[in-house]
């Protein structure tokens, strides 16, 4: 699956001014409210790769902290990556690269169509309650525009999921008579 | 007693079989999504329940009462009076304005003129539509008029709305707004919904889903709520 550039995003952070590691953590998990949160110790590591790299430089320190407490700052060099990294337009699904779909594939060699369609039966289940989680999550009347465009992205790629899954149940049978003729 | 139930329906339109034999229940207050491919027998199956259409064969019962078998005028009250209906165009009619078309099922009924407006109005403005209430369909955005004909369908307060893909003539995001205001009034008045919808993102808004294949709910395991068959994984 796709692995997000904490680097990068760190980078975008750091565009509207220093900060340290305990805002760049808040403002990650804030503004990518349904992405996994990240750790404080990758925070830390990523902005010491970022430093020896030259794309950030400490700023400052912060009166009463102790080294957690330095401030970061975008450098020109760090400007200059984000924004090769801003223009570069992310390959369309280079290769399938899914758990799901190759887990439906190995499915159809080892076992019978039954189990296969059991598996896409349950999975489709927990796709659906997920879908109408994340539906009741954007529709809240406190939903912020933040998280109706977080939901929005997972409920993209659910819906499509789901579509596959529902062709896939109509054409298990056929399927396993070609793998297994 | 089931809510809202279909036994065994049949229905045929001349020799094509488009229900063969639909079992289904629907509880109070719930939101019931209804799905499955073009061609599988969800609006004939919602026309039934509805009351519009009357089965060849089987029953539907709602609180307790064969409404299948009552006369088209006694169903035709239904409709007017407990029964909301939405389709996917709208279905405005085009010489009434958007005020008139809201307040028509409360003047069928018998409503004052008066109230009946004053109700249209209040309906439309919850739908954030008050700005149209003197215009024409004609002259009013997809969105609008699905707005107006959502005003149109609740403002009787049904008990049960059937809406059929009544979000499927619209764009994303409006489409996406209308399925937030019908569920979200529905929540507030306790309506039943049934929806029947291909998406499964406008499932999503559902409490509940059944799926239906070639005339009939599935209930061969392939159905979300049926148990799982061939085992876990
Ligand atoms: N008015 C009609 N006259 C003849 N056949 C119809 C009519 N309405 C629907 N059908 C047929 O009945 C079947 C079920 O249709 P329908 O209930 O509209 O399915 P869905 O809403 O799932 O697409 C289809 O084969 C369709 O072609
Ligand atoms: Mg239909």
């Amino acid at each position: 699956m796709d692995r997000v550039s904490t680097s990068h995003v760190l980078l975008g952070l750091l565009a509207a001014g220093p900060r340290h590691g305990y805002e760049l953590k808040r403002a990650h998990d804030e503004r990518l409210p349904r992405a996994r949160p990240l750790a404080f110790g990758q925070v830390y590591a990523t902005l010491a790769r970022l430093q020896r790299d030259g794309l950030v430089v400490p700023a400052g320190q912060e009166r009463e902290g102790g080294p957690d407490r330095t401030t970061y700052a975008l450098t020109e060099e760090g400007r200059t990556a984000l924004d090769r990294w801003l223009a570069a337009v992310e390959p369309p699904m280079p290769y399938v690269a899914s758990t799901l779909f190759a887990k439906v594939v190995v499915a159809l060699l080892v076992a019978d169509p039954e189990r296969t369609r059991g598996y896409l039966i349950a999975q489709r289940r927990a796709h659906t309650a997920r879908l109408r989680e994340l539906t009741a999550v954007k529709t809240a009347p406190s939903a912020g525009l933040n998280d109706v465009i977080a939901a929005d992205f997972a409920i993209a790629h659910l819906d499509a999921d789901l579509r596959w899954l529902h062709t896939t149940l109509d054409r298990v049978a056929d399927w396993h008579r070609e793998v297994h003729p | 007693m089931t809510y809202l139930e279909a036994r065994g329906v049949v229905r045929a339109y001349g020799p094509t079989p488009a229900l063969r034999g639909v079992t289904l229940d629907v509880a109070e207050g719930e939101i019931l999504a209804v799905t499955g491919p073009s061609g599988c027998g969800k609006s004939t199956l919602l026309h039934c329940l509805a009351g519009i259409l009357r089965p060849d064969a089987g029953q539907v019962t709602w609180r307790g009462e064969r409404i299948d078998e009552w006369s088209e005028a006694a169903r035709s009250r239904l409709r007017r009076t407990e029964f909301g209906v939405l389709f996917q165009f709208g279905q405005l009619v085009a010489e009434l304005t958007a005020a008139e078309n809201v307040a028509l099922p409360l003047l069928l009924a018998g409503t004052g003129r008066r109230a009946a407006r004053a109700a249209a109005l209040a309906w439309l403005e919850r739908l954030g539509v008050a700005e149209v209430a003197d215009v024409l369909p004609g002259e009013m955005s997809g969105g609008q008029q699905q707005r107006c004909a959502t005003a149109r369908a609740l403002v009787t307060e049904p008990r049960v709305l059937f809406a059929d893909e009544p979000t499927g003539a619209l764009d994303t995001v409006t489409g996406e707004q209308v399925l937030t205001q019908l569920v979200r009034l529905a929540r507030e008045q306790r309506t039943t919904v049934v929806l029947v919808t291909h998406e499964p993102r406008v499932a999503g808004y559902a409490d509940r889903e059944v799926t239906m294949r070639d005339g009939l709910v599935d209930h061969s395991g392939l159905g979300l709520d049926a148990p799982v068959s061939g085992g876990h994984w």
